[in-house]
């Protein structure tokens, strides 16, 4: 009994057990807005959501994995930032000047051969994306631009670039989208087309799922070793907890903000790569005026994930599964807008795992000691006189 | 029995360490009671509780009989009591004045009034001579003026029971002697003081009674006029201390350290913080760098560390000029250094003590292989300096540096720099907020560091360090060198001459 409480009191434990607490608080106020809203309807409502993408089967469950992998992307590249002592709200400009960026390789270097093709167009979107979080990665080292602001602003030049680039470059017209990519440039199956798909008559109805959520789990993976296991993690969080002890130390702080915004910024822009190299069924841009999802999706996906890079992967797919759910619940006498808000509401209020963080181990331990407390609060009134007796010797 | 507050039966726990179990202060209307005790004996956590910081666990609080509940400053304030904490708790960006009034404001529909406020914090600072601007940012102001905006802010809400949690730490001589008269004659107005101190002579000095705490535990309350100093270190540390640094004489070698006509600009003025210094620190002696708090030491430091740069002037390190390196460079140079400030430039407090103690040798192919971290050698190297510097903390290498207490976090740095061999070490403060037997112990270190042939720079507010430790004696007064004297050939009374800048003596600058 002792030991339970003692591994329910270890820190693994009460992330994992907060973050729970917390998605089991944003589905609570989830259906309270879905009572409001439509109280005929509501439980059915809420089990669609709970289904996810079970509503349909395999096929659906793919389609989760389908859109997590941009978010676990954007996750990663706000938690990681957070784990620097960054907070990189520019994820959805980094993810959309990285989307174009894949696209555009996509559909024109068909010179590329097969593999080779989608890794160039992931590379290129890389490379754009740490661009341009380079930028308020250098205006806060150098003159000391909060990137708050500098990311934001980014955010909006990279939205407006990225629909004139698509426009000027690889838009269609007729859909108002931006072009099918070149086959050679679509992400691979990885095996999964085994899996997720659902019986069609003699063929099969597939999932758009692919490859590149196995890219996302390892890039995950490939952060959280960085983050815990290397010399430079240990450098990007000392840097991200105190500058002037890190300065003192030797490092060069000034170099590591950038490399770890230019780091958050690449994660992003492989999240506009992996969604939009999906082939002629997949995803593709639309040329509007606002900001990317998946980039401010990023943040409460970090937060719920309580910036741990393995955290993040679960956060991630918990949200898309959610979301994939409301899609679903247009099947019932609901407007798409009370879903959107719906979804909005789990989502946030999941966000607040950390205030549960610091609240669970103190009920724990209140609990645990309160048997203990009163019992001997008697003795300490009790003893209180010899004391005094002491004293006056 | 006119116990003003009574503590009774405390008991606070946090995870891994009792901090305070079953200890029982209580305090007279209009004494001054001394509260001593090692680093991490409790006493700051048994003050945080009387003042609201942390709820006990078991025991009672007393104010004038009655049982009352502290659960927050605000609730100790209301009771009169206030406190000067040993890590201030001041608005870095807000002015002296707006600290003062935090929380007091006085406002007439809504607007803030600061003219009645201003006229009283200057009446106050010119009362007890704390010469305080009240118009200066916090960051702007060295540690020294900040703590005496914290006894202004104690002052100003008109606190009948002041705590002051090691508040000479930062003081001069002079300025320890004033602040002393003050507290005296506080308590001649019927206040009431809970002084939280390491040094003897200071509760010698002004405390009637002394409760000691060692290791969370209560020891006893004695009478201060009829106990002997040696008897109260007895009691405090376990065992018998002394209080003279032994040494032999000190054989100089050549020149480690060579700094020539360094000017280093001041952050905060237009004025020069360091004016053209030239000095030597040679292998086998402790020069010691003495001087009022604000007077161009920390400037001088950094700019030998590289945490400045520099305006002119050179830095010799072994002959070689390091006075464009890196602070990297520096430290692999053989620079040893422990800062002033421990919090800011020391340590990462949400990093562990295993992080902090490799924080200048993670990079080194002991602790790393191909970029990985070798977990295993920092463990080993962790649990290696705790036992060799008595490192107290609740879960050992892994215990959060934030949640130690200032002492051993000050024992870390000590630990982490004296490990890393160096020709060169620059000791800035290094026994501040430190007990007898630490201070005792980095003394004897400082000197051993010294007798293996190598260069050790002082730099100390504490004329007794000074005049203990050091081999030679250089003052500093408004950013020039006015004194290079020798121990045993000056009095304290005549370095406090030289620090307050009315005496010279021929330093060719």
């Amino acid at each position: 009994m002792r030991k339970a409480k003692d591994i329910m009191l270890s820190d693994g434990a009460n992330n994992a057990f907060s973050s729970l607490f917390a998605i089991f608080i944003g589905l609570v106020f989830g259906f309270i807005v879905l009572l409001i809203s439509n109280p005929s309807e509501a439980v059915q409502g809420f089990t669609i959501i709970l289904k996810g993408g079970f509503n349909t089967n395999a096929k659906g469950l793919g389609q989760v994995l389908y859109f997590a992998t941009p978010l676990i992307m954007t996750g990663l590249s706000v938690g990681f930032a957070f784990k620097t002592g960054l907070f990189n709200i520019g994820a959805a400009g980094q993810f959309i000047m990285g989307a174009f960026t894949a696209v555009y390789i996509g559909v024109k270097w068909t010179f590329l051969p097969a593999p080779l093709h989608w890794m160039v167009a992931i590379l290129g979107a890389a490379l754009i994306g740490g661009l341009w979080a380079l930028i308020p990665g250098l205006m806060k080292a150098y003159l000391n631009v909060h990137e708050v602001i500098s990311t934001i602003m980014m955010n909006y030049i990279g939205m407006y670039t990225a629909n004139f680039l698509i426009k000027a470059t690889v838009y269609d017209s007729k859909k108002a989208l931006s072009m099918n990519t070149a086959p050679s440039s679509v992400l691979p199956k990885g095996g999964l087309d085994y899996v997720f798909y659902n019986p069609l008559g003699n063929g099969k109805d597939l999932s758009t799922v692919n490859s590149g959520i196995w890219i996302a789990i390892l890039l995950a993976i490939v952060m959280y070793i960085i983050l815990n296991k290397t010399t430079f993690g240990y450098e990007l969080k000392a840097c991200g907890f105190n500058k002037h002890a890190s300065r003192y130390a030797g490092i060069n702080e000034k170099r590591n903000i950038v490399l770890s915004m230019v780091i958050a910024g690449a994660l992003a822009g492989i999240g506009g790569a992996l969604l939009y190299l999906s082939g002629a069924n997949g995803r593709h841009i639309k040329v509007v005026d606002v900001l990317a999802t998946e980039g401010f999706n990023g943040i409460p996906v970090a937060l719920l994930g309580l910036s741990n890079p393995i955290g993040i992967i679960f956060s991630a797919i918990f949200i898309s599964y959610i979301t994939q759910g409301g899609n679903y619940m247009q099947t019932l006498d609901f407007v798409p807008e009370v879903i959107d808000i719906i979804i909005a509401c789990i989502i946030y209020f999941s966000a607040f795992s950390l205030v549960f963080r610091s609240i669970i181990p103190r009920i724990m331990r209140f609990r645990k000691d309160k048997a203990a407390a009163t019992a001997e609060a008697e003795a300490a009134v009790a003893g209180g006189e010899q004391t005094e007796r002491r004293e006056q010797e | 029995m006119d116990y003003i507050v009574e503590m009774l039966h405390i008991t606070k726990e946090f995870p891994g360490i009792i901090a305070n179990d079953d200890i029982t202060l209580q305090l007279k209307k209009g004494e001054i009671h001394a509260l001593l005790g090692e680093n991490g004996a409790g006493k700051s956590t048994l003050m945080s509780v009387l003042f609201g910081m942390y709820q006990p666990e078991k025991g009672i609080i007393k104010k004038n009989g009655q049982e009352v509940r502290i659960k927050s400053p605000n609730d100790a304030n209301d009771l009169g009591i206030g406190m000067v904490h040993q890590h201030f708790k001041l608005v870095h960006n807000f002015t002296v004045l707006q600290n003062i009034i935090l929380g007091v404001e006085t406002t007439s529909n809504g607007f803030l009034r600061m003219e009645a406020a201003r006229d009283k914090v200057i009446a106050l600072s010119e009362q007890y001579g704390l010469m305080v601007d009240p118009d200066a940012l916090i960051e702007d102001i060295t540690v020294g003026m900040q703590q005496r905006v914290e006894i202004l802010k104690m002052l100003y809400r008109d606190n009948e029971i002041l705590i002051f949690d090691e508040p000479t730490a930062v003081l001069t001589p002079q300025e320890i002697d004033e602040l002393m008269k003050i507290m005296k004659d506080l308590t001649s107005e019927g206040k009431s003081i809970l002084f939280i101190t390491h040094k003897l002579n200071e509760i010698k000095a002004v405390a009637d009674r002394c409760t000691v705490l060692r290791k969370g535990k209560y020891i006893g309350t004695i009478d201060v006029k009829t106990t002997s100093k040696e008897e109260m270190s007895e009691m405090m540390v376990g065992r018998k201390v002394s209080f003279v640094t032994e040494k032999k004489e000190a054989e100089p070698g050549e020149t480690v350290l060579k700094v020539e006509n360094l000017v280093i600009p001041s952050k905060n003025h237009t004025k020069k913080a360091v004016k053209g210094v030239s000095f030597e620190v040679r292998r086998g002696e402790v020069v010691c760098i003495a001087g009022i708090d604000g007077n161009g030491q920390s400037e001088l430091v950094h700019g030998i560390t590289g945490l400045t740069p520099i305006e002119s002037g050179t830095v010799l390190l072994n002959g070689k000029d390091i006075s464009k390196a890196s602070i990297r460079e520096r430290n692999c140079c053989g620079l040893g250094h422990i800062p002033e400030d421990r919090h800011r430039d020391g340590l990462i407090l949400e990093f562990t003590l295993a992080q902090n103690l490799v924080l200048k040798k993670y990079f080194t192919p002991d602790f790393q292989k191909n970029g990985f971290i070798q977990f295993k050698e920092i463990d080993d190297f962790s649990q290696k300096l705790i036992k060799e510097f008595d490192i107290r903390s609740g879960q050992g290498p892994k215990t959060i540096m934030r949640s130690m207490s200032g002492g051993n976090q000050q024992k870390a740095i000590v630990a982490r720099e004296f490990d890393v061999d160096p020709q060169l070490l620059i000791a800035v403060q290094p026994t501040r907020g430190l007990d007898v037997g630490a201070i005792e112990y980095i003394h004897h270190e400082l000197i051993g560091v010294r007798d293996e042939n190598k260069a050790v720079l002082l730099i100390s507010l504490e004329l007794d360090e000074v005049m203990n430790v050091s081999d030679r004696i250089l003052v500093i007064y408004e950013g020039e060198l006015v004194a290079d004297v020798k121990p045993d050939e000056v009095t304290i009374q005549e370095l406090g001459l030289y620090m307050a800048g009315s005496k010279r003596n021929g330093v060719s600058s």
